[in-house]
């Protein structure tokens, strides 16, 4: 029954990939929320796709995005994962950068700027 | 010094994110211009059309949804040694609102791509900019051949309002793409802030 779409790509059901389960834990990950892996926590115990998320993090810091392009795991399933693995410490999770009224965004977005002439 | 300058997959440890999304329709140049200002091969990910919360239903659905996912390009890239620009290629068709809604959350603004021959698919994106009260930026995408209006004459059809600014680009060059963003973030400095949010 399963299409032959998913076969192919190796994709598994959802929540086997989640562990069982079916909501991220947080809502406030973003597909550009940066995640920064913690190498004083043990790998030991970790669900397979946790555990290949952190052995991705943990030389550097990726977003979400990333993280579901480079192990091939829909976005919303990746989420669940990440959320898991924030909850127990494993990830760090920064936010991307909303405007607010504070100087110092204001002298990030004239950065950001910058940045974007300098291409 | 980019500490990972031999893995260029990483960014660098203490940059925050940025994301702005470019939305349009069907092969408006979204990928292109993803692609162009990207400094990685653009990415792609599947984005499932149901909410997280009913990944369980992914069997049940197989049985009656038409779309059950959805490709969504994006890129990235390093505007600072602690910068980094996410750039997401947003689907244009309308069953696609409610993920595009989703992916505006968090977002600086958009960035609307043209194309003259059909800019009638294109009002799409600025009403879904426009309900969600982000900045936004129009920019023609011009293909060769296709007709070139003032930009009057575009305002008019594109029922812009006059603020919102309009940039004529070519998404295959970066020099060109970029004026598309520099226009966006210079719109958003100009803008009277929001206040903090507590």
């Amino acid at each position: 029954m399963s299409p032959r779409g998913h076969r192919r790509n190796g994709v598994v059901r959802s929540y086997t990939a989640t562990g069982g389960r079916a909501a991220p834990s947080r809502t406030s990950l973003d597909e550009a929320t940066l995640l920064i892996a913690d190498p004083k926590l043990p790998l030991a115990g970790l669900q397979a796709q946790a555990y290949r998320v952190m052995d991705l993090c943990l030389p550097g810091v990726l977003s979400v995005s990333e993280v579901a392009h480079h192990l091939r795991l829909p976005g919303a399933v990746t989420k669940v994962v990440v959320s898991g693995l924030v909850d127990s410490g494993h990830l760090v999770a920064r936010a991307p950068f909303t405007p607010t009224a504070d100087q110092h965004d204001e002298d990030f977005l004239r950065r950001v700027l910058h940045g974007l002439q300098q291409l | 010094m980019d500490s990972n300058s031999s893995d260029r997959r990483y960014v660098p440890d203490r940059a925050r994110s940025v994301k702005v999304l470019v939305l349009g329709p069907f092969a408006v140049g979204k990928t292109t211009f993803v692609g162009t200002v990207s400094e990685i091969r653009p990415m792609r990910t599947e984005e499932r059309m149901t909410r997280a919360g009913e990944l369980v239903d992914d069997l049940g659905g197989l049985r009656g949804k038409v779309t059950t996912t959805v490709a969504m390009d994006f890129g990235r890239v390093t505007l600072a040694d602690d910068i980094v620009l996410y750039l997401f290629g947003a689907p244009g068709q309308p069953r696609f609102h409610r993920m595009v809604r989703s992916l505006m959350e968090g977002a600086l603004g958009g960035l609307v791509l043209v194309d003259t021959r059909r800019i009638a698919e294109s009002f799409d994106a600025i009403d879904l900019l426009e309900s969600a009260g982000l900045p936004y930026t129009v920019a023609v995408n011009h293909f060769d051949g296709a007709p070139r209006y003032d930009d009057a004459a575009l305002r008019d059809a594109l029922t812009m309002a006059d603020d919102r600014p309009l940039v004529w680009l070519d998404a295959r060059t970066r020099a060109s793409a970029k004026q598309g963003l520099i226009s966006l973030v210079t719109d958003i400095l100009s803008r009277p802030r929001p206040e903090p949010a507590r």
